[in-house]
Formats: C-alpha cells, sequence, structure tokens
C-alpha cells in the first residue's frame, strides 16, 4: 500500500457489516472490512509551490520518495509518526488536510541533517521540514511552536547586536513560552555551579546581564539585516497569497 | 603533518563566552602548551548557530561571510573554529557562495551596504579544533607532550552531527587515509588515544543531542541524550568527549533533566576533549576550566590522578 494511501484505513474510514450477504455469500463480521469509498477533491494546487518559496523548501520538487530521510531521520526513531517522506508526498500531491493533521509535530525536526545526508536527490528535506513548519504558521492552521519562538527570540538577539548572551536567550524563551525559570533541573543545574565556583559565576552572570556582548561597528550590518528580512516576509507573505498582515 | 596551521585565526563564538567558556579556556590552554598561535577575529559576530537559518537560510550564509572578510581583512587564509555550529555554517557558506547564485547576490548587498568586504568563496580555509590539533602537531606532538598520560580512562568519543554532516559542504573529508571519515569520524579518538585514553567502540559518535531544541522541546532532547549516555555506560566509558558547546551544554543539561523528569539516573562524566587533552599535557583542571563546567567531573579526575 503506498504510503499516502495511510488515510484510508484509519479506524474512522474502515466499515464493518454485522450482517451482510453478497450474492449469497454471508460476508459478515470484521474478516470482512471495507474501506469507505471516498472522492478527494480538496487538493491544494500550489501546495508544493508554497512551501518551496520558503527559505528551506526550494528542493522540494527533486525528491523521488526513497525513503532516505524518513529511515534516517533522528526523530522518527522516537516517533514513528513523524515521516518526512509522507509529509513530502503529501505536499507534492496537494493534500492539504492531510498534511495538517500533523501539524503538531512537524515542527519537531532537530536539524540533525541526518535526511539531508542520506537524501540521493538533494532535497534537503531538513529544510523543508522547517519550511513546512513556517507555511503552517503562516497559514494559521497553528500557533507559533515553541521552536519558532525560541528562533526569533535567538535571530532578534543576533540581528540586534551581532551577537547572543546565552543567559538571556533562555530567559527571553522562557518568558515568551510563559514557562517559569525555576524548572528543578535548571536550579540544579545553577546551583551545582554556584556551589562550585560562586564568585566567578555570579560576576559574569552579572556582567552578561548588564553589558550585552555586542559586535564592534554592527549598526550599518544591523540595518541592512533588517531591511532584508523585512523583503523576505513580505515575499514569503506574497507567495502565501497572504495579505500584508494577519491570516488568510 | 606539522607545520600547518602554527598560526591561524581564531574564531571562538558565542557560546564559547558564554555557557561553553570552559571549552574556549581549554583551547587557548592546549594551543598555548602546544606551541600554536590562535589570533582571535576583530568584531566577529554570531554565526546564527540552529536558528537564524529558519528566519531565512541567505541571512545565516551572510553572517558568516561577515566573519570570513574579517579574516581575509587580518590576512590569514584559515580560520579555526572549535564549535560545531560555528564550524558548519562557516563551512555551509562556503558552499553556498560557491555554488549558489542567490546567495552570492544577497552577500554583497548585505555586505555593501553594512560597509565590508564582500567575501567570496575559496579565499579562507575553515578548520576545526580537531583539524588544527591533528594537522599541526598530530599525535606525535601530543605524546611527546603527555606528563599525565590518559591510561586506564575509558573515553566515548562523541562528535555530534554538524561536525560530519550534510558531507556536501565538507569536501576534504572521506577522501581516504589520512582525511576524516563522515560516518566514523576518528580525529578526536586518535588524539586521545595519542594522550593515553582507551577509546571504547561507541556507535553513537554522529548521533543527535536534540541541541537545536534542547529548550524548546526538551522532552524529546531528554530522550535522546539519555540513550547517549546509557549507550555510552553499556560500553564501559568513563567519560564522553565533546567537540560542541551545545551537544557538552546539552549532555549535562538533561543528565540532569533525566533524573528528575524520568527517575533515570547516570553517572557518565562529560569533558571537552581539549580538557582532557590539556590535563594530559599536564595542565591543571582549572587551567582547562573543568570548574566551567555544569556537571562536575572532579571525582573522576581525582580518581584518574589527573588533578
Amino acid at each position: 500500500m503506498p504510503i499516502h494511501e495511510k488515510s484510508l484505513i484509519r479506524p474512522e474510514n474502515l466499515v464493518e457489516h454485522d450482517e451482510l450477504v453478497i450474492d449469497g455469500v454471508d460476508v459478515s463480521g470484521h474478516w470482512s472490512t471495507f474501506i469507505e469509498t471516498r472522492a478527494i477533491s480538496d487538493y491544494n494546487e500550489d501546495l508544493q509551490d508554497e512551501i518551496g518559496a520558503l527559505g528551506g523548501g526550494e528542493n522540494i520538487h527533486r525528491c523521488w520518495q526513497c525513503g532516505s530521510c524518513t529511515n534516517a531521520c533522528t526523530v522518527n526513531a522516537i516517533n514513528p509518526d513523524f515521516n518526512p517522506r509522507y509529509w513530502i508526498y503529501l505536499i507534492r500531491l496537494g493534500m492539504e488536510s492531510e498534511l495538517v493533521r500533523d501539524k503538531d509535530i512537524i515542527w519537531q525536526c532537530v536539524s540533525c541533517n541526518k535526511c539531508t545526508y542520506a537524501c540521493p536527490r538533494d532535497v534537503n528535506p531538513e529544510g523543508v521540514m522547517k519550511a513546512t513548519a513556517h507555511w503552517l504558521e503562516m497559514k494559521g492552521h497553528t500557533e507559533k511552536k515553541p521552536s519558532m519562538i525560541f528562533d526569533e527570540a535567538f535571530s532578534e538577539q543576533v540581528f540586534d547586536t551581532g551577537k547572543i548572551e546565552d543567559g538571556l536567550v533562555l530567559r527571553q524563551f522562557f518568558q515568551r513560552t510563559g514557562q517559569p525559570l525555576t524548572q528543578p533541573w535548571l536550579v540544579t543545574l545553577v546551583t551545582g555551579l554556584i556551589k562550585r565556583f560562586p564568585v566567578f559565576y555570579l560576576m559574569r552572570l552579572g556582567l552578561a546581564t548588564v553589558f550585552r556582548p555586542r559586535t564592534k561597528g554592527w549598526s550599518r550590518a544591523k540595518a541592512a539585516i533588517n531591511e532584508y528580512v523585512e523583503e523576505v516576509e513580505a515575499a514569503n507573505r506574497k507567495a502565501l497569497k497572504l495579505d500584508a498582515k494577519g491570516a488568510e | 603533518m606539522s607545520g600547518k596551521y602554527q598560526k591561524v585565526a581564531y574564531y571562538p563564538g558565542c557560546a564559547l563566552e558564554g555557557s561553553g567558556h570552559a571549552y574556549n579556556r581549554s583551547t587557548k590552554a592546549v594551543g598555548k602548551k602546544l606551541g600554536l598561535d590562535l589570533v582571535e577575529l576583530k568584531n566577529w559576530n554570531c554565526c546564527g548557530a540552529m536558528e537564524v537559518k529558519n528566519i531565512d537560510p541567505k541571512i545565516q550564509t551572510y553572517l558568516s561571510a561577515r566573519n570570513l572578510s574579517i579574516a581575509e581583512d587580518m590576512g590569514f587564509d584559515t580560520v579555526m573554529a572549535p564549535c560545531n555550529g560555528c564550524y558548519h555554517n562557516l563551512k555551509k557558506a562556503e558552499y553556498d557562495l560557491e555554488n549558489d547564485e542567490a546567495s552570492r547576490e544577497v552577500n554583497s548587498r548585505l555586505s555593501g551596504k553594512a560597509g565590508h568586504n564582500t567575501y567570496e568563496s575559496g579565499k579562507v580555509e575553515t578548520i576545526h579544533a580537531l583539524d588544527w590539533i591533528k594537522h599541526s602537531v598530530g599525535e606525535e606532538g601530543i605524546k611527546d607532550r603527555v606528563k599525565n598520560s590518559l591510561k586506564g580512562l575509558k573515553v566515548a568519543n562523541y562528535y555530534g552531527c554538524m561536525y560530519t554532516r550534510p558531507r556536501h559542504i565538507f569536501p576534504e573529508k572521506d577522501k581516504g587515509p589520512g582525511s576524516e571519515s563522515t560516518s566514523k569520524p576518528h580525529f578526536m579518538d586518535e588524539l586521545l588515544a595519542a594522550a593515553g585514553a582507551e577509546n571504547v567502540d561507541y556507535p553513537l559518535k554522529t548521533a543527535c543531542c536534540g541541541g537545536a531544541h534542547a529548550l524548546s522541546d526538551s522532552d524529546t532532547s531528554t530522550k535522546l541524550v539519555l540513550n547517549l549516555l546509557t549507550t555510552a555506560e553499556a560500553c564501559g566509558a568513563d567519560v564522553i568527549a565533546t567537540e560542541c558547546p551545545t551537544c557538552h551544554t546539552g549532555l549535562e543539561m538533561h543528565q540532569i533533566r533525566a533524573e528528575k523528569v524520568l527517575g533515570r539516573k547516570t553517572s557518565v562524566k562529560i569533558l571537552y576533549f581539549t580538557q582532557l587533552l590539556g590535563m594530559a599535557m599536564g595542565l591543571s583542571p582549572k587551567a582547562v576550566g573543568v570548574h566551567e563546567n555544569f556537571s562536575d567531573s572532579m571525582s573522576l579526575i581525582k580518581e584518574k590522578k589527573l588533578a
């Protein structure tokens, strides 16, 4: 059975008849399970082009479905529903509603690049996963996922000062995702360090907060990058046929 | 091999000024001990790590191109980055600038507006701290300087993702004997063996620690890290040697988290390979920043008489 036909055998698409006689033959019971008749009419014929227009998705059209990406995938090994090959197939067919069913896991790609290493067609599946996650958020199919919140907090710091300070990234991420900083593991991590070397740690923490690391002479680069980011965002929205602000 | 890379430009990157400072300290200390010169890039910027590319990959290329242009301006033809993320991004930028017209166009536009030279591919070679030590002094150079042999120390060498993947951005790898392998990397194994370590046969050398989502998807990272830790223990390792600040901090963080959240305690220690090399060459734990690690490895260091 081809991978995209997975949807056919979902429990809600299967029918069993308690009493069914066809041409005089009794076919009642679960041994004679039928697949519901269906006709797909809601193809999004632009789906591949839309995801291909976003950063990382450019080579999706090259896929020939060998499955090397899924076979190599780190996340697939711990969650079999995480299946890059399947999603690429759905996107290329335009089966948007099927793709959207997995909206809450696609963002979990850890960027280990095992798929991109294995891919014989230079599809860059890692980039396709990021473009797809981005597409789901831009189209309003899902709220901003933690990874995008992290990417944005991180990138804003880089664009602003040229450098990041990892403590600040951590604090901003927890703040933006509404999580307390007093995670038990984090407390253990930090107190362990303070116990062994209090003066150094406190000094560094204090200094980094007051004097954020920054790249000298960064202001022109900052302006150039911010201008470019706006351009990219406008182009992305145009490719996805979204208006200048908000959802479709 | 010797003679190469005696004086190179040094790109520490943000992590090495923050959570990975121990790697910075130990890399510099080892370089000094080996008589190698590191000259830090002036006014370097962040490479964009694993995040900026998700906003737009071409900005990430530009960020690395700016750093490479600085190396060129300073008169260097080699830049050494100990952080896997920085190293990967410099390599990726080099590849994209050579092969992708759109990346070249964005780089030249942004460089022009930012007011610095536009970096062109082929001007500066990017190397990792492993290449740097391997090709400057090599195993022989390490052997000559060993004071506290790592004899009896069982090491799992952990290289992570960004040092070898994807293959196409590392044209110098997989070139047969003497070159690094992208499927079974061995430079760290060889350097630590030269310092006396007993490397265990660790099957997860290039497995992923989930570092990109260490905070945003902690449960996935904890599972991945726990697998790395328990496998290292099953292989009989006393310590996992690392070469990436994201992996290193991820292992330390999720070792604690695995214990707190999943109730799975592991006791394998985690040290940068430069910390192990440094202590083997007689540097004190403090000189290689053992106190700056989040995890406490002093019991093992004392047991193996490296302090």
